[in-house]
Formats: structure tokens, sequence, C-alpha cells
């Protein structure tokens, strides 16, 4: 199973080096890693994703409690939290592929950011289904390039992640 | 505002260090500055390595944090492995190194190396300075953290520049520590304490397994009051020695690869390990699947991440040792377990003790045995010295056959197995309990790591004991060539050595040599007895074995040699 960990950290040097080597070091794999500033510049959120049969997830969490710099961390539940991830994708368009493309992109509600003689650049969010469906459906035209923010992730209602 | 140097002596007088090991360089050059004037002993090795393990050896005796300092680059790189044993032992430690300037940091500069990066899987936290107004919070932090919680070593990585920056700092006044994300838990969970407490009152066949965790916290007499209690055996990892007195009825020595048959037949055949301190490492529980098949485990630990780690676990109680057993023995005392349910247990552990005891070999040459000599050594100081251990062969002998009855007083590379530790160690040792005969239980080849530092323990007139169980051989890994590679000796045999007499000797120290057995107490008598450091080269049988032993691998009941009925 698919562990999203969402994991408070300070926002201090060397933070991100300590929680990817402590995850190579123990021997667990990161599937999608995303890390910027929180509502309070002191602290950042690192989400983690994890694959839970490969690697027991309480092994992960204690191991990460242990770093000093990390303040909370949370496993967060599929059904009480919201998933998203941005995708920059660029695309090979020739005049005659360019409105099938754009009759996709509007079936996803992507946005098309940039367009060149040659090529389009899709931006989407939306969770994985939704993505791995748009990079399916873009991938006969030929991709040129897919950039992934990684997943990031937040806890619904009022409740704090 | 002061010299940021100067404020760090402040800093370590208010953290109570006495004493501070290192080897000056460039970027340090403030802090000796500072030092000259500073109301603490400076301790200068001959090598970096030497000061940390004498840190790590001080910290051990005392519980105190121990403090060593290099200089960038090679100096820091020489602490790592220093480092990295004391992280392995969970040994309070801050290692200080000096950094290149803060305007060349990253630009390959002279002695520049990435000190933070290449100690970072090996401390429990690290800093680099990049603002000298945060150095005095930042080295309060340190000494903080390495001591308290499970304890480790702290880096704190000091540019030159910011060394000799001008800070403002109150000693009377200490900036506030700043560690939102550190809490270690003290208080165990009282429900798991009370099932704990009701499976040690309904266990026929118990086993404590109790480790270094309760020597770094203090709770050797509470662990004994639980054992005598309940009447329940006792088995100690190696950095458990001395928790519990060896000669008692109920101590069973050390488990695991060279354990007693006795410890490990225990261990087997229970129905319940308290275990206490411990992190089931592969030298104490052998195979793991095969390890307490019947037992159920209660497993005490003040750090979260060990429980569970290496073998599923029972009862889980997260919290310091020394809290949880009081509470465990109030719990226990209120069941009034009645003593009679252990006593075919008891007897049955009594019968394997008696049945396969460690071997006192006598060698039909008339050479001396390694536990000749330390059972000699114990019976001069009357097992109240502090012992130290080199690694390999001499240690697990050292471990066999001193039977340990003080906690911090024996003093061991655990989990790194580092060789070349225990002389360095033993000065540490000797400067935290100047009281104490101090001897570092030696084997040839570890030795030489380190002998250097005798050039220390002269200047400073530390006098450590050194007992050399001289076999000509890097020890233990010919026995393993001896029984696994066909007697293939690929790189063991060290036959061409220094005269360790002269060698002692020429450094001022005091050297002795003993041959035959009834050479060993006399050296002994004489070394133990002078006022300076002084080295014993004891000329040991040169194949002679530590028995029993487990195979890498083998369920610790499935044990070679030593003891067989």
């Amino acid at each position: 199973m698919k562990h999203t960990l969402s994991v408070l950290v300070e926002n201090k040097p060397g933070v991100l080096v300590r929680i990817s080597g402590l995850f190579a070091r123990r021997g667990f794999n990161i599937d999608s890693l995303a890390v910027g500033e929180t509502e309070d510049p002191m602290l950042s959120r690192v989400t983690i994703s994890v694959d839970g049969q490969d690697q027991p997830i309480e092994q992960v969490t204690k191991q990460l409690h242990k770093l000093i710099n990390v303040i909370k961390i949370t496993d967060l539940d599929p059904n009480s939290s919201v998933t998203r991830e941005l995708v920059l994708i660029k695309v090979h368009a020739t005049s005659e592929t360019r409105s099938e493309i754009i009759q996709v992109v509007e079936i996803f509600r992507a946005k098309i950011i940039d367009v060149s003689a040659s090529t389009l650049i899709v931006e989407v969010t939306g969770t994985k289904d939704k993505i791995e469906g748009i990079i399916s459906l873009l991938r006969p035209f030929g991709l040129v390039e897919v950039v992934r923010t990684g997943k990031i992730a937040i806890s619904r209602g009022r409740k704090r992640t | 505002m002061k010299v940021a140097a100067k404020v760090m002596m402040e800093i370590f007088k208010n953290e109570g260090v006495e004493v501070v090991f290192g080897v000056p360089g460039g970027q340090v050059m403030p802090l000796y500055d500072a030092l000259m004037d500073a109301d603490l002993l400076n301790v200068l090795t001959r090598h970096e390595q030497g000061a940390v393990h004498a840190a790590d050896g001080y910290a051990r005796a005392s519980g105190k944090v121990g403090v060593c300092i290099a200089t960038s680059g090679p100096g820091a790189t020489n602490l790592v492995t220093g480092i990295a044993n004391a992280y392995m032992d969970s040994v309070p430690m801050v290692a200080i190194t000096g950094q290149v300037r803060r305007p060349v940091v990253g630009t390959d500069a002279f002695q520049e190396a990435d000190t933070f990066g290449i100690t970072l899987p090996v401390v429990k936290h690290s800093y680099l300075v990049t603002d000298e107004h945060e150095l005095p919070r930042i080295l309060h932090e340190a000494f903080y953290l390495a001591r308290t919680g499970r304890p480790g070593p702290v880096l704190v990585d000091l540019p030159g520049d910011v060394a000799t920056a001008l800070i403002d700092y109150d000693p009377d006044n200490p900036p506030k520590l700043n560690l939102p994300g550190y809490k270690p838990t003290v208080k165990g969970h009282p429900r798991q304490i009370r099932e704990a407490a009701r499976a040690l009152a309904e266990a026929e066949k118990p086993m404590i397994y109790a480790g270094g965790g309760i020597i770094i916290s203090e709770a050797s007499d509470e662990l004994r009051e639980l054992a005598a209690y309940a009447h329940i055996p006792v088995t100690t990892t190696l950095n458990g020695k001395g928790l519990f007195p060896e000669d008692d009825a109920l101590s069973l020595g050390m488990l695991g690869m060279h354990g007693t048959r006795y410890a490990n037949y225990a261990m087997t055949n229970c129905d319940l390990i308290f275990a206490v301190g411990v992190r089931f490492d592969d030298r104490a529980t052998g195979k793991v699947e095969t390890f307490a098949p019947g037992a159920k485990i209660i497993h005490v630990d003040v750090d979260p991440a060990e429980i569970a780690k290496n073998m599923a676990v029972d009862i889980p109680i997260v919290g310091d040792a020394k809290w949880v057993l009081c509470a465990l023995i109030e719990e226990l005392r209120k069941l009034e377990p009645s003593p009679e349910r252990h006593v075919p247990w008891m007897r049955q552990v009594a019968d394997w003790k008696q049945a396969h005891p460690l071997p006192l070999r006598e060698d039909p040459d008339g050479e001396i045995m390694p536990e000749f000599v330390i059972r000699k050594l114990w019976e001069v100081t009357r097992g109240e010295a502090i012992v130290t251990t080199e690694v390999g062969q001499n240690q697990m002998w050292a471990a066999q056959y001193w039977l340990a009855k003080h906690p911090r007083r024996f003093i061991s590379s655990g989990g790194l197995g580092t060789m070349g530790y225990g002389f360095p160690a033993a000065m540490g040792a000797k400067l935290a309990r100047p009281d104490l005969t101090v001897v570092d239980i030696a084997g040839d080849g570890s030795f030489q790591m380190t002998s250097q530092e005798l050039a220390t323990c002269v200047s400073y007139n530390i006098p450590v004991k050194v007992a050399i169980l001289n076999n000509r051989y890097l020890g233990m890994v010919r026995q393993w060539q001896e029984l696994f590679y066909n007697k293939r000796y690929a790189s063991t045999c060290i036959e061409c050595q220094p005269d360790f007499v002269k060698l002692a000797e020429a450094y001022g120290a005091q050297g002795f040599r003993a041959t035959r057995p009834d050479e060993v107490e006399e050296v002994l008598r004489i070394a133990l007895a002078s006022d300076a450091p002084a080295l014993m080269d004891f000329r040991i049988k040169r194949e002679a074995n530590v028995w029993p032993m487990v195979p890498a691998g083998s369920a610790i009941s499935d044990m070679l040699g030593g003891g067989e009925a």
C-alpha cells in the first residue's frame, strides 16, 4: 500500500539531506518527494510517498522522528486527505495534431502554457490517476519531456495536517 | 561583546566540562588560544582518533559528555571513526571541528572538507555554524542533545572566522534552546508497564536481557532489585557488562556469539524475555528466527525506533530504563508473585551453569593461556579496576573471563567494533576516575593502531596500564580463517612487530614481558603498582581460540567449543 507521509520540519539548512540520507541509508525507497515552506516561514513541509509493502512504514516513521529537525509526521489517510501533483508536459504538435491535443487538454481541464511551431507545453494538476490518464493520451503524439513536482497532500476539514 | 572562542570556554564551564581532548590546526587556533586560559584540562593527543576515543572513554567512565576538538579537513576526517563508534554505542559526546573561513567555504580551500556531510549518518545531530550570534545557543543545544534521551555524538563545525568574531553571552542568562522537534519520552506508558508486570508475575521461565541502556540510565540498582525480588536470571550484552555483578548467582554473563553456553541455552528455552536497554543486535541474537522461539518479549527502550526494529515484540515500553524499572517493580510488588513458581527453572539454569562452565584451559606446552592472564588480573585488582578492551579475540576473552562487578567499569567498542579504541579510551577513563586502576586488555594488532598515544599518557602522566595478549596474529580473523577458510591465514600473521617493552620505554613508559604462566602474576603486580603508564607484553599461546562460538547466521544454541558436556 502506498503511504503519503506529511513531515513538518524546521526550515533549516541540511534538513532535506538528513531525510533523503536516512531513506538511502536504511534502504527505504522514495516514490515521490516535495518540499516547500509552510504558512510559518520557520517551518517547511516535506511530502513523501513511500510503498509500505517494501518497507515497514512504522520503522520509516520512527527513524524520521529521530531526526532532531523533524517536528511532526502524519501518515495521511487517503479518505480524509486531498492529494495533488502538478505536471508540465511538452508534447510534439503539428498543425494536423494540434487541435486534437487541445481537445484532450480541455477534457482534463489542463492548460496550454506555451506554444511553438512543433510543440505545446501542457500544465495539468490533479491526482495520480488523472495525471497518468492525460500522459497516456498524449503519449501517442510524442512526449518530448515530462516534469513533475511530486505529490503534495493536505488533510480534509478543520484538522491540521 | 566577547571573542566567540572565549565564550566557548565559558559555555564549557557552564556545561561542566573538565577535560577536552584534541589536536590543534589552522582553523582551531583561536579555540586553542582560548583554551590556554580556560579552567579545564586540555589534553593534546598524538592523533585525532586518540582524542575522540579518549573523549568516548571519559564519557563512558564518568557518565558526562566527552569533548574532542580537531581542525578542519584531515583533523575532522580523522575523528569520523570515533564519532561513528560513539554513535553506535550511544555515547554522549560533543565533537568540535574547525572549518575553513566562511567566505571560502565551498571553494575547495586548503584543508577544507565537508565535515557536516561526511559525518551526517553517524551523528545524533550536527551543526555548521554560519552566524556567530547563534554559536552560544548551538553549543548549549549540542550538550543537551548529547546527554539526553538516547545519548550520542553531536558535531559542531565551526568556521575559523566565527571563532574570532565578537558576540554577546551572559553565562547567568544563557540563550534558550530551540528544539521543537526533540522531546524524548522518559515515562513509560502505565498500561504497558502493568501488562509487563503481569507477564513477569505469570512467567515460569523468565530471563532478563539487559544492555548498555541500563548503564546510561544509571538503573543498575533498580535492575538488581527486580532480578532479586522476582528471582530472574540476568544475561547482558557486551556493553551491559557491569550493570549486574557477574559474580552473583543470578548472573549468566554475556549472551550471543561468544556468550556463555548457559546464557544462550537459557535465552533459547525461556518463556519470557524482559529486554531492557538492548537493541537485539545480531551478535547477541544470532539467527533471529530461532532466537528465543517460545518466549514472550517485553522490550523497554528510550528510543522508539529500537522497538520492533530487529525483532517482533509483545509488550513494547518506550521510556527511560530507570523510570520504567521503578514503576514496574512497584506494579510487580502489588501482584506478589510467588517465588515458588521459578524453582524448576532456576534449577535448570543452575544445572546448565554447572555443566557448561567457561573453560579454564591449561596449555600442554606450558604457554600462557589468555584467560589465565585475565583471571590473574581480576585477582590482583579484586575485580575493581576499570577494564577497557581493544577489538577482536582480546575483547571476547575479556568479556568472557572478566567478571564485571560495577557499571561504567567495562568499556568496549560494541557496535562498531573499532580496533585501536581501548587504549585511548583507557586514557579518558583514567582521567574520569583517577581513583581506579585502569587497564586496557589489548591485542597486539589493535594496540598498534593507536599506540602513539603512549606519548600522551607519558606527557600528562596518565598512568593507564596496557595488557597485550600478544599472539602475533590478527587473532579473531585468523580464528575465522582456521574454522571457515581452511586455515589459509590471509593477511593475519603479523610476526613483524615492535619489541613492545622497548616501545613503551622509548616513549618513557614502563614495559614488562611475561612468556610463561608463572611470570604473569609478578608482571601484573609490578606494572599495576607503579605510578607510571605501563605496558605488559603477555606472549600467549598463538593459536588459542575464543570458545564457545556461534557461527555467523546460526542459532545461539548451536555453539562450537567451550564447555561442551
